[in-house]
């Protein structure tokens, strides 16, 4: 998944539309600054969830990251890889290493997500 | 995997026994039990002769870093020498075998314990009355927030939020919340302490409390505390100091003076009592007089023929079984005892003292990211370091110094809190920054060996990462064949 | 001062290298007017033997070491073998820190591995934890946990939990969104009323919380209790305030219960005066990232030797802060090494062998006061080593102080915890009592007008 296609958030969320569908995990950026990953607490499917509220927690060995919902809308689908594969997210933040995925309530949403250039430029 | 030393359970052996007690013969009948109700027995529960068990335990213990053995400089956590002397008194039988629902009269000797230990920590710290019950610093935080909580309830004014510095320890913000508040943190000034301007910044009518640590986690006293709790209390809030570092403090300055309502004391570091690899502790909590009314029972009356008291109509109730850890409150008494007027300031002495000087040996070779005076402990950040903290910290274990603390406070990047207590001696200090300077020298010449370390420790670098995704956390019998 | 090496040659030259001429200076931050308090009230320092004396004073004015002890209510007197003070008392165990740095810590931290181990089979359990504060807080922070984990504010307390256990309780959750509602006794049998229990369960119960064997002394039926919480897919915590039960009565996890969590004092630990003591908590495998307290686990290092470490730390409160779901810190982590030093000397066949002489020795006494006209065992069936004697003709104070005439305690008075019981006393018999102590407290009872 090229990142060039990627959305991202101010809180390391990167978000890929595909329809009225947004795949989201962490970023690249996340993944290294957390370490390695131990455990991934995944939202439920069918949980309703408005942008910026908490949607998940991954877990390293010595910190708790929140994840934050990039979108508004209902989870329809997480990756239960992560379940026993938390190290997903460390070796492909941005692609395998997905979490949720959001069908949107609101897609004019998506315009208010920093582009790949924007966010290359916050973290560094 | 290599697994030497066995486990209890593999060096197990059936018909193995390490005990003799004996017991007068009785009708060897259970038929005032449901049988559906018994057990028959415990599988895979170990047997071992008594030679093993003290073979095992011994060896056990020569794998363990202690104060007993050496340097201990552990930021925040007083590793103070325990004194063999405490531990005598607190194993008299007069004590140990007293069952805490003994009617009074026959437990004075106790009563007296307890009431003596509040006296003298009122009059190190300047409170008005203590409760003995928190079992641990977390545990007397919590305390100290539900009375405030309480008192502010009482008043018709409860209010939602607590302040909190940036160089807060976790369990402040975890006790705040715990008492029903929510926490808004604010940042600690450019000299490392909270600025009054700041604090009013954030001041307002919902603000129940702030929390402060003091001296705080940078190892620097507050100076602004008094006006800073003058704003709190005219604005109607409350000031609770954690008082984790009042090695810092014994014989220098009373909080109470500084017009601190409520405090907790960690008995398990400034008091000398053993940290037992992890407790027993004991956290005390110090209140001014308006917080009196809502302590958690029992309440040790300071009349010398006065029973406990158990019926406090406004109390936020009890938190914890009986009196509280007595045992460790004995160890803090006789501590307390031996010291005396004179050795509690020396004591806060000779624990800044010895700070310092190691802030002065090491401020050469290491950053120091506040210029301010610091007490008790301080603090080096890992800036243009060659390796992490984490590396220069295992590296220290190969020269039997236990590292001090890492990584706390947040605010301090690669922070490293050094803590050497006044219990030890200037060539233990002469030594640990000559080490320090062999192992930054060491991390500029050769980081690899220093990413490494340990190299002569019982065990090596572990893998943590292993232990938390695929946890293991207790024995398993083999499969059978 | 001999805990103070620094010499006063030290301190000068100390200064002298800091670019400091006075002490005092060190402490120009503390505000002047508050600078170096008088502390007049505080005695000079005791020296050793003048310390000694002062302790043996204080111990003198204990007078209870005279006296038979009935005395139970949630902490026992048990044998504790001498090798078990010992091993315990040593500097290795006693003096260091928690085991953050692992890599000198495999001492403490194998003995906690062995700990937990033990408590999951006591219990029937999957995971324990290193320790919790006491019984009470234990019993605290399993509600929460059930709370927590069934996302329901509800939670059932059976009303015969530990007194105090239900004070803690109630204090921990003054200020959380949670109910908590009691479920009385049925007072023929002494158990959880089942019928008040499911009357009282619905869809918006997280759990229920009840102790086996409870304060008055009665082995639940764990079984039926929480096959009815699990109709309503709500959690069954058992408390456990008499440790040594478990080594007599059917484990918990064999009877559907979902946590257990109690007071260990009875391996190993003195009476001393309600404390340190030993909370304990054990749970099954699907409440591992959220139980309390700290957790060793099994690992290796990098040359592949099997080692110990803190694990899961992120459920922690320093962690979490003010995302943290409990409150503990520094736990009661030499009490558990000391207990498992206990457990591991008594062995499988020595706990086994004790506890039922717990219980042999309460039935035969309760056996003799079937033929005394004055006193009543309450709950004649299914209990451990408690009973609850119920006083006639006679006001239980009276009793107690001819009792006390005797050189006996007799028991916990249950008035002062329970108006239902006011006439009636708690007494606790273990394997410490001989035959002859029990048949003096059946004389003294008898001989009571």
């Amino acid at each position: 998944m090229s990142a060039e296609a990627l959305k991202y958030t101010k809180d390391h969320e990167w978000v890929k539309v595909e329809g009225d569908i947004a795949v989201m995990g962490i970023s690249e950026h996340a993944q290294h600054e957390l370490g390695d990953v131990v455990y991934v607490e995944l939202p439920a499917v069918g949980d309703s969830v408005s942008r910026g509220d908490a949607l998940a927690n991954v877990e390293s060995v010595k910190a708790v990251s929140d994840v934050y919902a990039p979108v508004s809308g209902e989870v329809i689908e997480v990756n239960e890889n992560l379940e026993d594969h938390p190290e997903q997210i460390n070796k492909d933040a941005q692609g395998s290493g997905w979490i949720a995925k959001i069908k949107l309530s609101d897609p004019a949403e998506i315009d208010q997500l920093m582009s790949q250039e924007d966010y290359q430029k916050m973290i560094s | 995997m290599n697994t030497l030393p066995d486990l209890l359970f593999e060096k197990s052996r059936p018909g193995k026994t390490g005990y003799a007690f004996d017991c007068d013969p009785l009708p060897d009948t259970t038929e005032t039990v449901d049988p559906e109700l018994m057990r028959k027995d415990i599988p895979d529960f170990p047997s071992l002769s008594e030679v093993e068990i003290v073979r095992h335990y011994t060896n056990l213990g020569h794998l363990n870093h202690s104060v007993d053995s050496g340097f201990y400089p552990l930021g925040s956590c007083t590793m103070k020498y325990n004194p063999k002397l405490n531990e005598t008194v607190a194993a008299f039988s007069a004590f140990t075998s007293a069952h805490p629902y003994t009617p009074h009269h026959l437990v004075q000797g106790n009563i007296s314990i307890m009431r003596q230990l509040e006296e003298w920590l009122c009059a190190i710290t300047g409170m008005q009355a203590f409760s003995l019950a928190p079992a641990a610093g977390a545990h007397g935080e919590l305390t100290g927030m539900m009375l405030i909580r309480k008192c502010l309830a009482k008043r018709g004014d409860p209010r939602r939020i607590v302040l909190i510095p940036d160089s807060a320890h976790g369990t402040n913000p975890a006790s705040a919340h715990f008492s029903g508040y929510d926490v808004r943190e604010i940042p600690s000034g450019p000299d490392g302490v909270l600025e009054l301007a700041t604090l009013k910044e954030h001041l307002d009518k919902d603000v129940a409390a702030l929390m402060l640590t003091n001296p705080n986690t940078l190892g620097i006293f507050e100076r602004h505390i008094c006006e800073i709790a003058k704003a709190l209390h005219d604005n109607g809030s409350m000031l609770y100091m954690d008082g984790a570092n009042m090695n810092a403090l014994m014989g220098i300055v009373r909080p109470g003076d500084l017009g601190v309502d409520v405090l907790h004391l960690n008995l398990h570091k400034t008091f000398s009592t053993p940290h037992g690899g992890g407790g027993p502790g004991s956290g005390p909590v110090g209140v001014a007089e308006h917080l009196i009314p809502f302590l958690p029972p029992p309440v040790i009356p300071k009349k010398e023929t006065a029973p406990p008291n158990y019926h406090i109509p406004d109390s936020i109730g009890r938190v914890k079984n009986f009196y509280g850890n007595f045992l460790v409150m004995v160890r803090a008494l006789a501590y307390l005892l031996s010291l005396g007027r004179h050795n509690l300031r020396k004591s806060a002495e000779d624990a800044v003292l010895n700070a310092n000087y190691i802030r002065c040996g090491l401020s050469g070779s290491l950053d120091l990211p506040y210029s301010s005076r610091t007490l008790h402990e301080v603090i080096f950040s890992d800036k243009d370091l060659p390796v992490s903290t984490l590396d220069v910290a295992k590296r220290l274990l190969d020269y039997g110094i236990h590292p001090f603390t890492i990584y706390f406070p947040l605010i301090v990047h690669g922070a490293m809190m050094i803590e050497p207590t006044e219990t030890e001696s200037r060539d233990t200090l002469d030594h640990f920054i000559q080490v320090m300077k062999e192992i930054l020298a060491e991390a500029e010449a050769d980081p690899e060996k220093v990413r490494n370390a340990p190299y002569n420790t019982p065990r090596r670098r572990l893998d943590e990462v292993r232990a938390a995704r695929h946890p293991v956390l207790k024995w398993h019998p083999k499969e059978q064949e | 001062m001999r805990y103070l090496p620094l010499t006063d040659a030290d301190r000068e030259s100390m200064l002298r290298c800091m670019g400091i001429s006075d002490t005092d200076e060190l402490f120009a931050d503390i505000p002047a007017q508050h600078r170096f308090p008088s502390l007049e009230e505080i005695p000079e320092a005791l020296s050793e033997n003048r310390l000694l004396q002062h302790f043996r004073q204080l111990a003198a004015a204990n007078g209870h070491e005279q006296y038979l002890s009935f005395l139970g209510a949630g902490a026992y007197p048990h044998f504790i073998p001498e090798v078990v003070t010992h091993l315990s008392a040593k500097g290795e165990f006693l003096t260091p820190y928690t085991p953050y740095q692992p890599e000198v810590s495999q001492g403490s931290l194998q003995a906690i591995f062995e700990y937990q181990t033990m408590i999951t089979q006591l219990t029937g359990m999957d995971i324990s934890n290193a320790s919790l504060y006491d019984g009470g807080t234990a019993a605290a922070e399993a509600l929460l946990l059930m709370q927590r984990k069934s996302r329901r504010r509800r939670i059932l307390v059976a009303e015969s939990l530990h007194p105090e256990y239900r004070e803690i309780i109630a204090a921990y959750i003054q200020n959380l969104d949670i109910q908590v509602e009691t479920v009385p006794m049925d007072k023929t049998t002494g158990r959880v009323d089942l019928e008040a229990l499911k009357s009282r369960l619905n869809n918006e119960t997280g759990g229920i919380i009840f102790q086996s064997p409870n304060f008055y002394g009665v082995v639940e039926d764990a079984g039926a209790i929480s096959e009815i919480a699990h109709t309503f897919k709500a959690y069954s915590t058992q408390v456990v305030a008499e440790a040594m039960s478990m080594a007599f009565l059917k484990p918990p996890g064999e009877q559907g219960v979902d946590m257990v969590a109690g007071e260990a004092q009875s391996f190993g630990l003195p009476l001393g005066f309600g404390g340190p003591y030993l909370g304990f908590m054990a749970t099954r495998a699907e409440f591992l990232r959220q139980i309390p307290g700290r957790i060793v686990g099994e690992t290796v290092d990098r040359e592949d030797r099997r080692s110990y470490v803190l694990t899961l730390s992120t459920r922690e409160q320093h962690i979490k802060r003010e995302r943290a779901t409990s409150n503990i810190c520094t736990n009661q982590a030499w009490c558990a090494v000391r207990a498992a030093m206990y457990m591991a000397t008594l062995g499988r066949t020595g706990l086994l062998e004790i506890a039922r002489a717990n219980h042999l020795n309460t039935a035969y006494f309760a056996k003799q006061a079937e033929g005394l006209p004055n006193v009543e065992v309450v709950f004649p069936k299914n209990f451990f080593n408690e009973v609850v004697l119920r006083v006639k003709g006679i006001e239980v104070d009276e009793l107690l102080s001819h009792l006390e005439k005797h050189k006996i305690l007799g028991g916990v008075p249950l008035k002062w915890f329970s108006p239902d019981y006011a006439d009636c006393l708690l007494l606790n018999i273990t394997e410490i009592h001989r035959k002859n102590d029990i048949h003096r407290l059946v004389d003294a009872l008898g001989g009571a007008r």
